[in-house]
């Protein structure tokens, strides 16, 4: 065997990729040749450190993050690629935008049926059953962050707002993460947020015009529910929690709204 | 409906299961294809998305490999659209000494030559971001992404020998760049050799 030839089973044979017969066969050579001798050492060397060396790389966490709230959705929602690449560049802060732009015909439907004055009661139940089902093991989150910059760009494509996520921690009011839920057959956006053992969803829809409406209080099956209406939003918090701390959590959504800078 | 959405869920499950615990390697081979870290993102994602999507019809080789192979079309794809822009790059920001420094030279025959020397993480890195492909590829998927031949052969698309050339080819690159920054070392002190990890 000419060394010229050897060089390459010299690397096969440092990679363990040489069947008995052949590794006896490239040891017998480097034995009696000095040259081949001295590069198998050197490229064993260099192949031990790289080994030894922690160079693979780890994914970075906000990137392991849009990974795993990808791969939470139902495969009909991935459509479009776009539609999950955009927020990777795009300044969060367009998202409300975005969202409402990105399918005026659904976004229209949603109003249709959330917003019928008539269907309030029925809408109503099916939000607060979307609560009771959101309680099962395993259904409550699909994205589960404390940061409210993951969860509000994972909505992005999803559904047809930017629900507002706003940290509330300082209230007391846990951010836990974002789902994709339906009400009426339609996708809305629930942020899902924790007060010592209690579950608050906070459901988000679109609808058109700017109206603002007064928080309209019910208790369904023992769950207190709240909606109203702002920036062109549906909003229903719906919670087993009291209805004076379900008060002073919309109250703090609804105030975090008006001040977008801190919506955002 | 309901049954549709449950299987959805378990194809969804079934496919986290297999590919998520790969994304070191997947964003590792990235990182060394695209050379920045925004397209190596962006790439990593695709690669998901595009898993996701032929997970029905995947029938193996190993989930490792196959991903992989999926993130080299997804980065050639990305090349080949941007082909005469300029990939930027900050693997080699210190530029000028990357260009001083031969990517390629003969094996010396003096024996000090042969010996290699522990160098730090990043100007490993940097040494085999600066080969040229695709050795590089063969080298990262060889050392980092820890591939067999027959691994390797897969992802690249190449028979087995071509891989056994291109990593013989490589280390020698590999080696002659090695020595050049051991050299550079001990000319100009530890400065050089630091700064660029990624």
């Amino acid at each position: 065997m000419k060394c010229d030839e050897l060089e390459v089973m010299l690397h096969a044979l440092i990679d363990g990729e040489l069947d008995a017969g052949h590794a006896r066969d490239v040891e017998t050579h480097v034995a009696d040749c000095g040259g081949c001798s001295e590069k198998l050492a050197a490229f064993r060397t260099m192949h031990d450190i790289m080994s030894s060396t922690p160079l693979k790389e780890i994914a970075p966490a906000h990137l392991r993050n849009r990974i795993e709230a990808l791969l939470a959705v139902p495969a009909g929602r991935v459509v479009s690629m776009r539609q999950f690449l955009q927020p990777t560049r795009r300044s969060f802060f367009g998202g409300l935008a975005m969202g409402s732009a990105l399918s005026g015909a659904l976004a229209a439907s949603l109003v249709f049926t959330v917003m019928r004055g008539d269907q309030e009661q029925a809408i109503a139940e099916e939000v607060v059953s979307a609560h009771i089902r959101s309680l099962q093991a395993g259904h409550l989150m699909d994205v589960e962050t404390s940061d409210r910059h993951t969860v509000k760009p994972w909505f992005n494509g999803r559904v047809d707002v930017a629900p507002p996520v706003i940290d509330l921690t300082a209230e007391s009011f846990t951010l836990l993460g974002g789902r994709l839920d339906y009400v009426d057959s339609e996708p809305v956006a629930a942020i899902v947020y924790q007060r010592r053992k209690h579950v608050i969803n906070l459901f988000v829809a679109q609808h058109l015009g700017t109206k603002h409406s007064r928080p309209n209080a019910k208790t369904i099956q023992g769950y207190n529910c709240r909606h109203w209406m702002q920036d062109g939003l549906d909003l229903w918090a719906v919670s087993d929690i009291v209805g004076d701390e379900l008060d002073e959590f919309v109250q703090k959504i609804s105030g975090s709204l008006r001040q977008p800078s801190s919506a955002t | 409906m309901a049954d549709d959405a449950v299987a959805e869920q378990e194809r969804m499950r079934t496919f986290q299961a297999a590919a998520l615990p790969h994304l070191d390697d997947v964003y590792t081979l990235a990182r060394y294809l695209m050379r920045n870290t925004q397209d190596a993102e962006d790439a990593v994602q695709e690669c998901y998305l595009r898993a996701l999507r032929h997970f029905d019809s995947y029938r193996g080789p190993a989930m490792k490999p196959w991903l992989l192979a999926i993130l080299r079309n997804v980065c050639n794809a990305e090349f080949a659209r941007r082909s005469k822009e300029e990939v930027p790059t900050d693997y080699t920001q210190e530029e000028s000494l990357a260009e001083e420094m031969p990517m390629w030279q003969e094996p010396q025959a003096s024996p000090e030559k042969m010996i290699v020397r522990r160098q730090d993480t990043a100007t490993i890195r940097r040494l085999v971001a600066e080969l040229p492909e695709p050795f590089r590829e063969a080298i990262v998927l060889r050392e980092m992404n820890n591939l067999s031949y027959q691994e390797i052969a897969q992802v690249a698309g190449v028979p087995v020998g071509t891989v056994m050339s291109r990593l013989a080819r490589g280390r020698a690159m590999l080696r002659a760049a090695w020595n050049a920054a051991e050299n550079a070392t001990t000319r100009s002190g530890p400065a050089v050799a630091s700064g660029t990890a990624p």
